[in-house]
């Protein structure tokens, strides 16, 4: 019983969970929305999806490989990048567009800025947003039922037709691979509520302010199946409980997730009603990313015996 | 009514299980024994005896070095072998006293005390001042500075700290079991010093045992009440037992008596009981001994000066080699690179852990989870604070309110980056308050 123990400074236990414990709990998450495009989609989505996943994670070990950095491909962080990457493509885009937007993603977006907690905006949908100005067509090319350039509901709705709710909510629609299934997507939301990895407070204001916008600009009023398709359209379910809240590119504060959420939705709304596309959730998030540390420093929350111990 | 809580805070497990059923056994000491002459915050003691000198148990062998500081009695009679540098349970060299036990525990005469009734405030104070005691829950802060408030009217609330928030520790819980009366007796002695407070014993609901009893013990005191605190760490920091306990809420440049508290620990109160009431020094305390690497985990009576060693030895010594041994709790408390440290007046506890929970997670990058900030009792940004830390800008670390940490660690423990957050954090302030002494 002699001697040298092990010396660190305190607190000498560790809570168990791991940053790689969160990634994997989001790429289970993930499981519904990606098993309902490749039912909905066909054997075109399972590809996208695993060509996706596959290159954001090779090329996160490459390029830490050949800087001679730890590779941390293990930490799973690229994983859920290439998978929600994927869960934003359509279920017809061709392989190389699969591996520019994952390399694109973890290279530019994330590991030129210094690689995992340090990049600004959110790497799957910088790469969405770099393949959809890159390649407008392909990426706004949907084919559902074999009806080549099916439109989505959203641009349908926006062409003043008239859509499904029903179908809308369950998914059975043209739109990107994850995006289309609200059903889907919450089952796996409430996953990682329960899991407390996420808390409403991000896509809970999201959504609000969202519907409030919709309800007030969008000129239906109280329109409920309206809002619903709104709600159900597009990237929204998607963006709001999984991109929206990715830890990296959000508020930390708790104020700041509100006052981010906030911004979110009235960006979409602004986005979707005023804009030329009928989407408008990427975009809104993207630049939300870039407000971030803005609203930390606004939402710096009080200390204990100076006003925050209630 | 909702239990008493504050904003934060973690649920670690607790593994009070261990000892917690474990009665009080004595240990004695055989060897040496070491009296380091900083035991408390404050100036160093100052020897009052030589190498070579004879002493009996309970006398003083080193004097307070100014107010803020405490004199050093010996627990066993002897002689004095050295007086030299050894390494104290923190892991720092300090100028202790060592005393060769001659076995014979020969106590210094002492005159009878005094009954409370017939005695001054100013005399109470001075008895405990004499008496060496400072905060047995791990600060060391003399209780006497603490009983010296400006405005000694103005304190509402003495709160006994019976929260023992610290995974592990047990032996407040084995004091309240064993000794419940010996405690009020200290708070008894307290409310005398102050007469417009109300004694409170703020217990978290994980001991209902300990409230059962203080609830009874008490009803025949007007002054007194217990408190039912949630089991949540820290639930008994300062800071937030005040809270909790009274809805008042200090910060950093705040003393407890600003908000008219007075804040002791069980073991405190317990020390104060011996030295006004019983008219004995301070000589002992209960250190509970757990952990995974132990043979039979306990609460043990031990002397000040007892080597660690020994203390784990009447344990059973080790089931295993462990990888760490902590003095103080988890969460607190002092990786100890050896176990020939002493017991002194403010170890609590020797935890030996077959794994250390530190070495085995190598830190990885933040990815600004937040969870730091949920936990934060001190209502702090944990991870920004320490990424400040690391580029050491003191003034952007003090504006985000850096100073107002606590040191509680449930940053560094929920962290699932496994960054060591409190160190950055605790570092930068240490750097912080010596350069704003300087000024």
């Amino acid at each position: 019983m002699s001697g040298n123990f092990n010396i660190s400074s305190s607190p000498h236990i560790r809570a168990q969970i791991t940053t790689r414990d969160i990634m994997i709990y989001v790429l289970i998450a993930l499981i519904p929305a990606a098993c309902f495009g490749i039912f909905n989609f066909g054997i075109s989505a399972l590809t996208v999806i695993a060509v996706t996943t596959l290159s954001a994670v090779i090329t996160e070990a490459v390029y830490q490989k050949l800087m001679h950095k730890r590779v941390t491909a293990d930490d799973c962080s690229a994983a859920v990048t290439g998978l929600l990457l994927a869960l934003n493509l359509p279920p017809a885009a061709p392989w190389w567009m699969c591996v520019l937007g994952s390399i694109f993603a973890i290279l530019i977006v994330k590991q030129l800025f210094g690689g995992l907690g340090q990049n600004f905006m959110n790497p799957a949908l910088g790469a969405r947003c770099f393949l959809l100005i890159s390649f407008t067509g392909r990426m706004t090319t949907f084919v559902y039922n074999d009806v080549v350039t099916s439109p989505t509901p959203l641009a349908a709705m926006k062409a003043g037709e008239s859509v499904d709710v029903l179908d809308m909510l369950l998914g059975n629609t043209a739109g990107t691979i994850g995006e289309t299934s609200a059903v889907a997507i919450m089952a796996g939301a409430i996953f990682l509520l329960v899991k407390g990895v996420i808390d409403l407070r991000i896509p809970g204001t999201y959504i609000a302010s969202f519907v409030i916008f919709i309800i007030l600009f969008g000129g239906r009023g109280l329109d409920g199946s309206y809002v619903i398709a709104q709600l159900c359209g597009g990237g929204l379910m998607l963006g709001a409980w999984f991109m929206a809240t990715d830890y990296v590119t959000s508020p930390i504060t708790k104020n700041g997730k509100i006052l981010y959420g906030a911004c979110l939705g009235i960006l979409t709304g602004v986005f979707r009603l005023f804009g030329g596309s009928a989407e408008g959730v990427s975009y809104a998030i993207i630049i939300s990313n870039l407000l971030v540390p803005l609203i930390e420093k606004l939402t710096l929350p009080k200390p204990f015996g100076k006003g925050g111990e209630r | 009514m909702g239990l008493l809580t504050f904003k934060g805070g973690i649920h670690p497990d607790d593994g009070k299980r261990l000892a917690k059923d474990r009665a009080v056994r004595t240990v004695l000491p055989k060897g040496e024994l070491v009296y380091p002459l900083s035991q408390h915050i404050g100036a160093p003691a100052s020897p009052t005896v030589s190498v070579g000198d004879q002493v009996s148990r309970g006398q003083k062998i080193a004097e307070a070095g100014g107010f803020v500081s405490a004199p050093v009695f010996t627990s066993v009679s002897g002689t004095v072998k050295a007086i030299e540098m050894r390494f104290n349970p923190a892991g720092a060299k300090v100028k202790s006293i060592v005393i060769e036990n001659d076995g014979q525990y020969q106590e210094v005469p002492s005159e009878p005390p005094k009954l409370l009734d017939e005695m001054s405030k100013e005399e109470i104070v001075r008895l405990i001042g004499g008496s060496g005691i400072v905060g047995m829950g791990g600060a060391g802060f003399p209780t006497h500075v603490k009983l010296s408030p400006k405005e000694p009217d103005k304190i509402e609330y003495v709160i006994a700290n019976c929260a023992e928030c610290e995974p592990y520790i047990t032996a407040d819980y084995r004091r309240m079991l064993e000794n419940p009366k010996e405690l009020i007796s200290g708070m008894r002695v307290l409310l005398k010093l102050f007469d417009n407070a109300k004694g409170v014993f703020a217990i978290e609901d994980n001991k209902p045992e300990c409230i059962e009893i203080m609830s009874e013990l008490i009803k025949e005191e007007p002054r007194m009440e217990v408190k039912v605190l949630k089991t949540k760490y820290p639930q008994g920091a300062e800071r937030q037992l005040i809270f909790v306990t009274t809805g008042r809420a200090i910060n950093s440049s705040m003393l407890p008596a600003d908000a008219g508290c007075i804040v002791n620990n069980v073991e405190t109160l317990i020390a104060i009981h011996t030295a006004v009431i019983a008219g004995k020094a301070v000589m002992e305390r209960i250190v509970t001994v757990s952990g995974d690497a132990v043979r039979e985990p306990g609460n043990f009576k031990v002397l000040f000066g007892t080597s660690c060693r020994e203390l784990i030895e009447a344990a059973g010594g080790f089931k295993e080699t462990p990888e760490k041994v902590i003095s103080g709790g988890p969460m607190m408390g002092f990786a100890m690179h050896t176990v020939d440290v002493p017991v002194t007046k403010t170890s609590s506890s020797i935890l030996c852990m077959s794994k250390d929970a530190v070495a085995a997670n190598t830190p990885s990058a933040c990815i600004n989870c937040g969870r730091c900030v949920n936990a934060c009792p001190s209502r702090i940004v944990p991870s920004r604070l320490a990424a400040l830390a690391e580029r050491h800008d003191e003034e952007g670390f003090k504006k985000m309110n850096g100073m107002e940490c606590v040191e509680c660690g449930s940053c560094s423990y929920v962290c699932p980056a496994k960054r060591p957050l409190k160190q950055a954090i605790g570092s930068m302030r240490k750097i912080a308050l010596a350069n704003m002494k300087k000024k």
